[in-house]
């Protein structure tokens, strides 16, 4: 009897309750001492129905159960369900909805990205970055708050425009962020980057091939810290994302430690862009005027009989798209995330599906765990930026 | 690209398509269920052309609505081209009393828990998938939630008139 | 008046409620456990601006059979129910529950087949947080009011607390 035969494996269960795995993800490890022999994930403990309760309401009323798929990145789903709507009915926004969009998108991305640094790094040991992270995230939501009224859940994209104007405030809470983030990304560069024990729970785990990576379909900060070069913001520009300058962050090695470069440079890359917007924010209308689509402003509607009768007519009856299905992929801060909305004629979308990067990026957790050893599973969950909402949905 | 696309597909599978539609400028391609497999693999190997990223697989249901008629079910799968930056979709459409067809784990590990995911949520079956099981919804619920018969169930909200009731449910 | 004012200056004369029902409310343990974005806006609340350990309770428990405060934070989806009340059972006694938000109080905008309708269906709720999600402050006036309501607690009652 040779010794390689006395050689048992064990199940451990992991999850959905685990303060590592960023919501109710289940895992179950098969590990033979502490390596990884094989990973399953399980999924669908927030299961919400998301898809099937967009096509119970009107096409305006299903952008709030957008919001609450990524709850982290609210803005982005607004964007995409906004923009394929906008796609489907062929309507053109003005110009400072662009810009207004892309700046608080990019924001979002920012936002993101600060949940993810923080999470990350707690999970293998760096409890401070996420109050850090979470300082820094605040002055976000304060901007938020101040667009729409509300700090997460925001809504404020709406189809053909925007809800409110901008506030008056904006230009100058928006300064505010992007002097003091920066500031703030220093310092956890500083905290990060060449710390021993980050390095070393990082480098060199959950290594995925470019070619892996692409099969397995993910996209996103994984898919480029693998070295591939695909930004649905550069490869099939939406929104008017062709009119700024800024750059694609690459890794080399696909391992987690290139993951979070390529996010942290992305952060840097979002406030370029969001400085370029802010730059060249024009004046003008926050909704495009297409009657009987797009709500009239509320100025209009509490003063003239007709723009009363349109919004009234929106609000109880909503519009009829032709009959048709388009499919919007925008980059949100997980990866290529897509609407397909398919319209069969009638005031309520037909079928509202939605492409969730985090889904597929889980997808293919096993391929970076196995082999690993059982404490990197976490920095591995981590570096993947899953939120359970939009896994589930 | 278009025509590029188009050129290859209905050089080498004339027969296969059914048509093809531009909605929004946005190329899609009907074809017979057959064929989607040789199809895909032509497309995935084909280096010039060079759709090795599957974005999306997804269905719709069709029930009750005139274009039932070419087939209640409809899956949809989304190709994407590195090297052109190119995005064209493939439709097939399903009978409603026999919804099978090939799945592409075999090409692309993408497929695997996207084809899983419209099995559970639409009941479409994939021959040919390794471990087609539920993914989403809990493991005692019968049906299959995104058809067009299942009800949304709606639960009437219990207020102090009606609390001591159990709550009706409307499906 | 009588054995007060014979008694030293470094001993209060109290009730046992009160004595334990200050020490629990001052020393709760929540437990960390995060369902959908209510779990966001919960870190916030623990995060610098808002800081909860103001209120005695900055360290929150990773496993259920250390915390005595579950804040279910977030939709409860019907696959989840089962584990959500397992979790609340195999926290000791005393044990307190804040339903914080819209979904878990009452399903929220989601009234569908996959999301139980408010978590009070499989588990005891004392405190209701509304919004969607509450803002930090929402959340901590919850907290606060279930401090309250600690307060008002006895020992006669039965032990495990919800007579």
């Amino acid at each position: 009897m040779t010794v390689e035969s006395k050689r048992r494996t064990m199940n451990i269960n992991m999850g959905p309750q685990h303060p590592a795995t960023h919501g109710v993800l289940r895992v179950e490890l098969e590990l033979d001492g502490e390596t990884v022999v094989k990973a399953t994930p399980h999924i669908g403990y927030l299961h919400t129905g998301i898809e099937k309760t967009a096509e119970s309401k009107l096409y305006y009323k299903a952008i709030p159960v957008t919001d609450r798929m990524d709850y982290l990145a609210p803005m982005s789903n607004n964007l995409g369900y906004c923009l394929a709507v906008e796609k489907l009915m062929g309507i053109e926004v003005p110009e400072k909805v662009i810009y207004a969009r892309v700046l608080l998108t990019e924001l979002t991305r920012v936002m993101s990205h600060l949940v993810w640094v923080g999470t990350h790094a707690l999970d293998i040991g760096a409890m401070s970055m996420l109050l850090y992270a979470f300082r820094e995230r605040e002055l976000i939501i304060d901007l938020y708050e101040a667009c729409a009224g509300q700090r997460m859940m925001t809504t404020y994209f709406r189809i053909g425009g925007l809800a409110y104007d901008l506030p008056k405030d904006f230009d100058e809470k928006v300064n505010k962020i992007l002097k003091r983030v920066p500031e703030g990304l220093k310092d956890y560069e500083r905290l990060l980057n060449d710390n021993k024990i980050f390095r070393k729970r990082t480098i060199g785990v959950g290594v995925i091939s470019a070619e892996d990576a692409i099969n397995c379909g993910v996209t996103g900060p994984i898919l480029r810290g693998s070295g591939v070069n695909y930004d649905v913001r550069k490869a099939t520009p939406y929104c008017g994302y062709e009119k700024f300058d800024f750059e694609v962050p690459l890794g080399k090695n696909g391992d987690t430690y290139d993951r979070y470069l390529v996010r942290m440079e992305e952060m840097k890359q979002s406030m370029r862009i969001a400085k370029q917007a802010l730059d060249g924010m024009p004046e003008g209308p926050y909704r495009a005027h297409v009657p009987g689509v797009v709500l009239p402003p509320k100025e209009d509607v509490l003063s003239k009989m007709e723009s009363l009768i349109f919004h009234f007519k929106i609000i109880t009856e909503g519009f009829k798209p032709p009959v048709g299905a388009v499919y919007q992929a925008i980059e949100s801060p997980k990866g290529e995330l897509g609407f397909y909305i398919s319209s069969d004629g009638t005031n309520k979308p037909h079928r509202m599906r939605v492409r969730p990067p985090s889904f597929v990026n889980l997808s293919a957790l096993p391929k970076l765990v196995e082999g690993n050893l059982v404490a990197d599973v976490i920095a591995c969950i981590g570096s993947i930026d899953i939120v359970l909402g939009e896994v589930d949905r | 690209m278009k025509e590029k696309l188009r050129e290859f597909i209905e050089s080498n599978f004339k027969e296969a398509v059914i048509r093809e539609d531009n909605f929004r400028d946005q190329q899609s391609f009907y074809i017979k269920r057959e064929y989607l497999y040789e199809i895909c693999e032509a497309l995935l190997n084909n280096s010039d052309l060079d759709f090795r990223f599957l974005s999306e697989i997804t269905s719709l249901d069709w029930l009750g609505h005139e274009e039932e008629k070419a087939g209640r079910f409809e899956v949809i799968y989304i190709l994407f081209s590195l090297k052109h930056k190119y995005r064209f979709l493939i439709k097939v459409r399903l009978p409603g009393d026999n919804p099978v067809i090939d799945s592409l784990t075999p090409l692309w590990q993408t497929a695997n828990w996207l084809e899983r995911e419209v099995y559970d949520l639409m009941g479409i079956e994939f021959t040919g998938h390794p471990n087609l099981t539920k993914i989403l919804t809990p493991d005692d619920l019968e049906g299959f939630p995104l058809r067009k018969d299942y009800p949304l169930t709606y639960e009437v909200p219990q207020f102090s008139y009606n609390k001591e009731e159990p709550p009706e449910v409307i499906l | 008046m009588g054995l007060e004012e014979k008694i030293p200056d470094s001993i209060i004369l109290t009730t046992l409620d009160k004595m334990v029902n200050w020490s629990r409310k001052r020393s709760m343990w929540p437990f960390g456990f995060g369902l959908a974005c209510c779990a966001i806006e919960m870190m916030s609340t623990f995060a610098p601006k808002y800081d909860l350990a103001r209120f005695g309770m900055e360290i929150m428990r990773p496993s259920p059979r250390q915390a005595d405060l579950m804040i279910v934070a977030g939709r409860v989806s019907k696959k989840m129910a089962p584990i959500v009340k397992r979790l609340y059972e195999q926290m000791p006694n005393p044990k307190w529950v804040i339903s914080m938000g819209a979904c878990a109080s009452c399903g929220g905008v989601f009234n569908n087949y996959a999301i139980l309708q408010g978590v009070d269906k499989i588990i005891p709720v004392d405190i209701y947080v509304p919004g969607c999600p509450p803002r930090p402050e929402q959340l901590m006036d919850g907290i606060l009011k279930l401090y309250e309501k600690i307060e008002k607690d006895s020992l006669r009652k039965k032990p495990d607390g919800k007579s």
